[in-house]
């Protein structure tokens, strides 16, 4: 045994990784239940794949796409199961993604020299959302339908360009087979060359630089602030989050299968009640707001300036907070984080109360 | 009473170990339930499309609508469940249905009238058209051979 790792240590030339892995710790504090949320995201992305390539194993885009999926949803062997587990841990993955994101904001996780990091979480949580919105039409009944119409006039109001955006990511003028077809080639191949390779430089970065301190934890003398290994101490308390997760989407999935409607239908009218998913229904509400104070067109393109800056801003957070001395809170900015918080919990409520 | 059971420090060791062996037990038995718990559905999905062919090629007969009609000297192609099947209406006003895949490598055969044999183009193995015995070629078994009964508007298919 000792022999086949030996061989493999030296033949893969890493034996300086484990000795660096070895010195590799955790901090320990009160807030250290926040580190295992980006972990969590990982579970479930890792779950997204396997289910999602099994899904791949049944599922036609195209005209056929409802079909398929009543197929494996109501005819395979534990093809629901598949199905609610890839939708569930879709749900989960990103509910464990913005509290990942929350707890580095307030943790001030993201400055120097964690910029980068908290960059491409931020691509890698518009990629995710992106994933959500792409994957929802699939099953082309007529929620999935009417969420991709709904969702299409967003980059539609673009000024200038936006209609071109909207007509080449639907496939046409309007929403059909055509528009699963390349919404298929872009939940199943486009998003995971693109979202692969960034969460592995984020991975790598989080290895670099290590967990980040808060400012109460930074302000303590270095003897003062405890550690734990990460081999196995916390790997092992990772590994029991996952199983958790695990646990959560395996009891959600089965008393809670996921619904199929009926197949999309041109002529039918849009159901009523009809409402994104609950990560996109604080944009809904807000838009819906909007649209009372400031109704037609002008209220929508005011709306969407808002998101975008609201996202440009948060986005650049690292360069406005970049307060390099350590222990130093910047109190603005906490109070810009929960104001935020504070407006998409609001908003979300309002939306599901206004339904 | 304490002393009797030798040094005190030899059992607590042991109970030590033990407590190490049932701990490594019981995470490897709650490691294989996992394995199997999420192992088993996938299996079951992924084989759930074999189980729905298997279904399908378990029919007994199949009737084939004007089939009747065929002109003697000519063969017809059909489905028996989910494996090509061919029926042959000889010159002699015999029928004749056989399994239309070639017991050598499982390409599908065909019928030739002029020689009155069944060929396969893949390695040139041969069959007789009536029987569908193997009499030329690698094919190490017979055609299967099917039982026919000819109807006023069909022909009716099943196995022997």
């Amino acid at each position: 045994m000792s022999k086949v790792q030996d061989y493999l240590i030296e033949r893969l030339g890493i034996a300086d990784t484990i000795v660096y892995a070895k010195k590799k710790t955790v901090p320990i504090h009160k807030q250290s239940f926040w580190y295992y949320w980006g972990g969590i995201s990982l579970f479930c992305f890792i779950v997204q794949a396997v289910t999602g390539i099994l899904l791949m194993v049944y599922y036609r885009p195209g005209p056929e796409a409802y079909e398929s999926v009543r197929q494996i949803t109501f005819e395979t062997q534990f093809g629901w199961l598949i199905r609610s587990v890839h939708n569930w841990s879709a749900t989960i993955f990103l509910v464990s993604v913005f509290i990942h994101m929350f707890s580095v904001f307030f943790m001030k996780a993201y400055r120097k020299p964690r910029e980068l990091g908290w960059w491409s979480g931020m691509l890698l949580l518009l990629l995710g959302l992106t994933f959500g919105f792409s994957g929802y039409l699939l099953p082309m009944d007529d929620l999935s339908y009417f969420a991709t119409k709904v969702g299409l006039e967003v980059p539609n109001t673009i000024p200038l360009i936006g209609p071109a955006i909207a007509n080449l990511l639907r496939g046409g003028l309007e929403v059909s087979e055509f528009t699963v077809q390349r919404f298929f080639a872009l939940h199943a191949v486009i998003l995971p060359i693109l979202y692969l390779p960034l969460l592995a430089i984020h991975l790598w970065l989080i290895q670099k630089h290590g967990n980040a301190l808060p400012p109460t934890e930074e302000a303590k003398p270095e003897s003062e602030r405890r550690n734990m290994p990460f081999f196995p101490n916390f790997l092992a308390k990772d590994l029991a989050m996952w199983l958790i997760t695990l646990n959560v989407i395996a009891v959600m999935a089965s008393l809670f299968p996921w619904n199929l409607g009926p197949p999309a239908d041109t002529l039918a009218p849009a159901p009523e009640g009809i409402h994104p998913e609950w990560y996109f229904m604080s944009q809904f509400a807000t838009l819906k707001l909007v649209g009372r104070i400031l109704p037609g067109m002008w209220g929508e393109a005011f709306g969407m300036t808002l998101f975008t800056l609201g996202l440009v801003l948060w986005f650049l957070i690292p360069i406005f907070d970049n307060d390099k001395a350590n222990g130093v809170r910047s109190r603005q900015v906490t109070y810009f984080g929960i104001f935020v918080v504070a407006v998409l919990i609001l908003t979300t409520i309002w939306g599901y109360i206004g339904l | 009473m304490s002393d009797l059971t030798a040094d005190p420090t030899e059992p607590q060791v042991d109970e030590e170990m033990s407590r190490r062996g049932f701990v490594r037990v019981a995470v490897t038995g709650v490691t294989l339930a996992y394995v199997a718990a999420i192992g088993y559905p996938i299996y079951r999905y992924l084989n759930s499309s074999v189980e729905k062919s298997a279904a399908m090629a378990a029919v007994k007969d199949v009737t084939l609508d004007k089939a009747n009609d065929i002109p003697k000297g000519t063969a017809l192609m059909f489905k028996f469940g989910i494996r090509p099947a061919m029926l042959i209406h000889h010159e002699d006003d015999s029928w004749v249905a056989l399994d239309a895949v070639c017991t050598h490598m499982g390409c599908t055969v065909k019928f030739d009238a002029a020689k009155g044999n069944i060929h396969c183009a893949c390695h040139g193995g041969t069959y007789d058209a009536k029987t569908g015995q193997n009499i030329g070629g690698p094919p190490p078994r017979p055609l299967t051979v099917y039982k026919v009964a000819v109807n006023p508007t069909s022909v009716t298919v099943s196995r022997v």
